[in-house]
């Protein structure tokens, strides 16, 4: 530890946590990432864009008071005097193969259920909605899924970022997020209306019109992308 | 809304049943009685879990239960009859068991607590309550129409959810005699179609349906009906590997074609509508 | 099928009446349930047999046979039981010790005409046939 930051401790409260049983003290205030990293461990895996749109870094805690188990990702919570946590690395989940083009729910009333069967076995616990970080209605988008639903099943799923803790806790061993993700896809591909922008932008794209632009920032210094990046302004366009 | 019943479609209704919800839907709204869907439900599991520890599989039917006391109805009405058997046996259990009920209510975190009031019933048990109506609502009689009801299991079985005589129902008969068709006595009405073999097991499915359908054809059976989307499919898909090929028709769908209605009928294997037009029902 | 990792501890006989509810010894061997079930002729054994088996404590013959498997929860042999044993319950906790034991009868994705079948089909199937 460097002088700066025992400065900094002096004016931190201080946490106590445990990670996978051992104690640490770290300042309040920190993402359970950044306290990890403070108590000196180092992501080289579960770890992605730090800021709750990857679904790299579950972590699975419990606090002194509470008997339940609560999931979250790693980057976006912060840490709690005494909390016992720790780290999920990545989870096996099986992922079914399909040719979208050969998907189309006008031809198949149980195009879900066919490629992810383990949908039927759903008992409707509400594990899948409790575990999820991003306030997912899991277990209704399941249930829409099996009643054919496409449309329901991309909707109620739209914010999922794929980091798999429903799939971990449920007990019919179903894969939500990838079943939701083939939704998504079914439904934006057969269902969803064409977007005249997106049409107009990969026009625009193909005849050229941003080409100067990236050659420009393909060459650019790294300091000089890093500050150009961080002066952007998002406007709408015209 | 008082006329209305609060309706449970089960997840069939939405894809390989839908010719039953829409008949069905149509029928009641010309009777004046419509069938409103809740506004949340949940696959019921389809077959009841049987062991006295499982709660677990209790839950999704339970949850429903749920969702119609937060509508404040206290009578939620299937169309599909293993929907039936699994809500009404669940629920039973619900209100017979003091302990289960605590149980469920601590995994449910539902708030409030589902109290036990809900009742399940199946749309025959209204239907029947409303025979001499649809009697006087036929417009189209089915006088030439000799039809072999099928009760199947999940109505009659087990004892304490049965809507009619175990061993002798005459609810579809009744039912049938309202909407002027002659009404073939079929023994093997009330014998298991095979259910969910069909899912691994179609050769114990096709020996059912055989014996099934073949006491209905020998008998004169122009067509079956039934109330529930399994037979349905059953008795349907199955008879292929049979000799026979006898229509199957839903209930509602026979109601709706005696009172005048449009129906799609789409979820038919074998084909209805000649039937229908040789016996002047349908143009 | 691992018989003894499903055997080794239990009396099974006791933990069928548990799971079921159901008194084992009402049974008077009278073949009620077998001349009533629709699904008797694809029984390895009758209904009556597995009872016998299992008060004799005999657990392979009654899980090496697929009566417990071809029995689809009908309850035909549970309304006419002279005794009032709920049959279908007994069947049921046959089936759960073997899917307990996390040893599955259906193949979840081994189902080839998905496309084909009523939800509520695959519902029951997996509901009976999978732990």
């Amino acid at each position: 530890m460097n002088e700066d930051k025992n400065e900094e401790d002096e004016e931190q409260e201080m946490v106590e946590i445990f990670v996978m049983g051992k104690r640490y003290e770290v300042p309040e205030g920190l993402t359970i990432m950044t306290a990890l990293e403070y108590a000196g461990y180092k992501f080289t895996r579960g770890c992605g864009c730090r800021g709750g749109f990857c679904g790299a870094c579950s972590t699975v805690y419990r606090t002194e008071e509470d008997y339940k188990l609560k999931m979250d990702l790693a980057c976006q919570t912060a840490v709690e005097d005494g909390m016992f946590l720790v780290q999920l690395p990545f989870m096996p989940a099986v992922r079914e193969e399909y040719e979208i083009e050969k998907v189309d729910p006008e031809e198949h009333d149980n195009v879900l259920l066919d490629h992810y069967p383990e949908v039927a076995r759903c008992v409707s616990c509400n594990t899948c909605t409790k575990s999820c970080p991003q306030d997912i209605e899991v277990m209704d988008y399941v249930q829409a899924a099996l009643r054919g639903d496409i449309e329901r099943t991309a909707e109620l799923s739209f914010d999922c970022i794929q980091c798999g803790l429903c799939s971990i806790r449920c007990p019919a061993d179903i894969k939500q997020y990838h079943m939701a993700q083939m939704a998504r896809r079914i439904y934006s591909k057969y269902e969803q209306p064409d977007s005249d922008e997106l049409a107009k932008r990969v026009k625009e794209i193909e005849e050229g019109k941003y080409d100067e632009e990236m050659e420009e920032l393909a060459n650019m210094a790294e300091e000089e992308l890093k500050k150009r990046y961080d002066e952007r302004d998002i406007v709408e366009e015209g | 809304m008082e006329d209305s019943y609060l309706y449970y479609p089960g997840c069939t209704l939405k894809t390989k049943a839908k010719d039953y919800e829409s008949s069905a839907m149509k029928v009641m709204e010309e009777l004046g009685r419509p069938l409103v869907e809740m506004d949340d439900w949940y696959c019921c599991g389809a077959m009841q879990s049987l062991t006295e520890d499982d709660i677990m599989h209790q839950i999704a039917p339970i949850r429903t239960m749920c969702c119609a006391q937060e509508q404040g109805e206290e009578k939620v009405v299937t169309l599909c009859d293993m929907c039936y058997n699994v809500l009404k046996q669940a629920n039973e259990r619900m209100k017979e068991n003091e302990d289960d009920l605590e149980t469920m209510n601590d995994f449910l975190d539902e708030d409030p607590d589902y109290e036990g009031e809900v009742e399940v019933h199946h749309l025959l048990e209204i239907l029947l309550e409303m025979k001499d109506e649809i009697e006087d609502a036929v417009t189209n009689s089915l006088d030439d129409l000799n039809i072999a009801p099928y009760y199947g299991c999940m109505l009659l079985r087990p004892d304490n959810v049965a809507i009619d005589e175990t061993e002798d129902p005459e609810m579809m008969e009744e039912i049938l005699g309202s909407l002027g068709a002659e009404v073939i006595e079929n023994p093997k009405r009330t014998e298991c179609c095979g259910s969910y073999h069909t899912v691994n097991r179609s050769d114990i499915v096709e020996k059912r349906v055989e014996d099934i359908v073949s006491y209905a054809v020998n008998e004169g059976a122009d067509a079956i009906v039934l109330s529930c989307p399994l037979c349905q499919f059953n008795l349907d898909f199955h008879q292929r590997a049979t000799e026979f090929e006898l229509p199957v028709f839903y209930i509602t769908e026979l109601i709706a074609l005696a009172l005048g209605l449009d129906i799609e009928m789409e979820n038919h294997k074998i084909d209805p509508i000649s039937l229908l037009e040789e016996k002047g029902i349908k143009e | 099928m691992n018989l003894k990792k499903l055997t080794r501890d239990i009396d099974f006989a006791d933990k069928v009446e548990e799971l079921s509810g159901q008194s084992l010894n009402a049974c008077i061997q009278c073949g009620t349930c077998a001349a009533g079930c629709p699904f008797v002729e694809d029984m390895d054994i009758l209904p009556e047999r597995v009872f016998k088996h299992i008060i004799l404590g005999d657990i392979e013959k009654v899980l090496e046979h697929n009566t417990m498997w071809i029995c689809a929860a009908c309850y035909t042999c549970s309304v006419r039981c002279p005794r009032d044993i709920d049959i279908a319950k007994i069947m049921e906790a046959v089936r759960q010790i073997v899917l307990r034991a996390n040893i599955d009868r259906a193949e979840v994705d081994e189902v080839d005409n998905m496309e084909e079948l009523p939800q509520l089909a695959v519902v029951g199937c997996f509901r009976k046939e999978t732990g």
